[in-house]
């Protein structure tokens, strides 16, 4: 079907262009109707209103600004490439540590029955809370803001890899199992050479649900804690009142989350069987 | 003590009824022993316990009561020394077919180098004919092939005990006769001790030295214990022409069509003695005790026109 793929990516290409076009042209500056103060002329032109910026202007600033990602003209002024690095590394190291903990506790529930069932009033408990409800408490303890929103990430991303850990495990096809017990395969190879390539197709994909739900909230986090990272560049953005600027990073936002999932959904293709 | 390589006594299975009523007894006392090299068979309707059976002996199950001997040992749990094969194959879809085989010899061999895991492991592939498939992944084989590594697999472990589960019941004709008799090829170059589990009375017949009948569940039994003596090597052929063949057949088959459900019957049924009345052919042993009881009523030139 490379005739679909062909017509699908002309299709989106208009979509694209109608979109922007109508943006642009029903987005334009009211005509001046009277000649400019001399105010208005200090300040470059007359607009009474502020406007959203134009695909033109995000256009311009986007070139201007990827031309030169990291820069760091201190604490206001740090080229988009490095605040996204920021955002990267804290939700990496947050996500990594999830991944530690998720995993092992998911095998554990989803072996046991008896974990699962202790467990598992917990785990209803603590997942439904907003990740930023924790936030002043792990300011208080933790007393760092760069850790807490590390934390943040921590608390937010361990639900869906643990959930899905344990399901996979528990969900091990009884075959497969009685395959490791006729080998009489001890409980670590049966849990290396069965039960985890057996799992892993789920496990995977609650890691590709815990970085898309890490990704958004490492934005509202850094909005929170401040400093650096992409979420900080927004917010400052607004403060700035530079429009342009917050579109153009929403976008970036978009851009590094579609990639983070595609990676996930690499790996968990990698690690896809058929029965 | 007992003469048998492997001895099952008074095994019963029941399961807890869900409203706390009277618990369902699959199948009551069951008895019967197997000889060293023998090849038995076990036929029964869907329902009567077969496959539980097959499971307790491997030690993937546990019976309600009674207990397995393998060599005068209690069985107590899943060994290297019973191999299975089951149903639907059971091979782990995400390594090679090859990776199937050597993670089995690593585990029956675990001081064997790599090389010579993978010598032997090659020599059951080829036994299959499956040379040049070794580095398929399970699901770009055919069912057929896969139950083809799935018997490498168990045969590669060298068993004393080979137990299969309806190992050919998922496949089409045409291969199952086919597989069928490349099993005969490997198990009569083997010693291999085989109990397995079937539907499929010719596919009994074929393959069995001896074949156990079972009465319909719940309280399912072992009623008979009927004989095989048609000379191997056998072939599917072949085999169909020799004198006893229908006498066989048929008689199995009135037992699976009539007397299964008559026997199934708690008035008519029996625990030490399996029925004799109405056998004609071929000898009976008592699954009990191993005694080879006399034919009622020999062969006659008759029945085999017949």
């Amino acid at each position: 079907m490379q005739n679909l793929h062909v017509r699908s990516a002309l299709l989106s290409l208009v979509i694209l262009t109608l979109f922007l076009g109508i943006w642009e042209f029903a987005n334009q500056p009211p005509e001046a109707k009277e000649a400019l103060t001399e105010y208005e002329m200090l300040m470059g032109g007359s607009e009474p209103q502020a406007r959203v910026p134009n695909p033109s202007e995000i256009g311009k600033l986007a070139i201007e600004e990827l031309s030169q990602p990291f820069y760091d003209k201190g604490p206001n002024d740090k080229g988009i490439g490095l605040q996204l690095l920021y955002s990267l590394k804290r939700v990496l190291s947050g996500y990594l540590l999830a991944a530690l903990v998720a995993i092992p506790v998911g095998f554990l529930i989803g072996m046991s029955p008896l974990m699962h069932k202790a467990l598992d009033p917990f785990i209803q408990v603590l997942k439904p809370i907003s990740p930023l409800a924790w936030m002043p408490l792990a300011l208080f303890i933790l007393k760092d803001s760069e850790i807490s929103s590390v934390f943040v990430i921590f608390i937010c991303s361990i639900w869906p890899m643990l959930i899905n850990t344990a399901f996979g495990v528990s969900s091990v096809k009884k075959d497969y199992i009685n395959v490791a017990r006729t080998h009489e395969l001890g409980s670590l190879r049966t849990a290396f050479l069965v039960i985890l390539p057996a799992a892993a197709p789920t496990i995977l994909t609650g890691m590709r649900i815990s970085i898309g739900i890490a990704w958004l909230v490492i934005v509202a986090a850094e909005m929170l804690v401040g400093g650096t990272g992409i979420g900080y560049y927004v917010w400052n953005e607004w403060n700035n009142l530079d429009l342009t600027a917050v579109v153009f990073s929403i976008l970036m936002i978009g851009v590094v989350g579609m990639v983070l999932d595609l990676l996930l959904a690499r790996a968990t293709k990698l690690v896809q069987y058929v029965e | 003590m007992s003469q048998y390589f492997l001895n099952a006594q008074g095994l019963t299975k029941s399961f807890p009824a869900s409203d706390g009523g009277e618990p369902l007894t699959v199948f009551d006392n069951i008895n019967f022993g197997v000889n060293e090299g023998e090849f038995v068979c076990i036929i029964g309707h869907s329902g009567c316990g077969k496959s539980t059976i097959l499971n307790i002996l491997a030690g993937l199950d546990q019976a309600t009561d009674g207990v397995v001997l393998m060599e005068n040992k209690e069985v107590s749990g899943p060994s290297l020394d019973r191999g299975v094969v089951f149903q639907n194959y059971s091979l782990l879809p995400w390594i090679s077919t090859l990776k199937n085989i050597t993670f089995a010899v690593k585990s029956r061999h675990p001081s064997w180098t790599k090389q010579q895991v993978l010598d032997h492991s090659m020599k059951y592939i080829e036994m299959v004919g499956l040379k040049g498939a070794e580095q398929r992944k399970p699901s770009q084989l055919s069912g057929g092939m896969r139950q083809r590594v799935s018997i490498a697999r168990a045969f590669a472990i060298e068993p004393k005990l080979l137990l299969l589960d309806e190992p050919f019941g998922a496949l089409d004709a045409l291969t199952r006769g086919m597989i069928q008799e490349e099993l005969i090829k490997i198990w009569s170059q083997s010693t291999q001790t085989v109990f397995m589990i079937t539907h499929d009375v010719d596919e009994a017949i074929l393959l069995s030295d001896r074949i156990l009948l079972m009465t319909n569940g719940p309280y399912a039994q072992i009623a008979e214990s009927v004989v095989i003596d048609i000379p191997r090597p056998r072939n599917r052929t072949d085999i169909i022409h020799h004198p006893h063949y229908y006498t066989i057949r048929n008689h199995i088959v009135e037992f699976l069509v009539k007397r299964s459900k008559e026997l199934a019957n708690p008035e008519t049924r029996t625990v030490e003695a399996p029925s004799v009345s109405g056998l004609r052919y071929p000898p009976e042993v008592n699954p009990a005790t191993g005694s080879v009881q006399e034919n009622m009523y020999p062969l006659t030139g008759k029945e085999d026109a017949a």
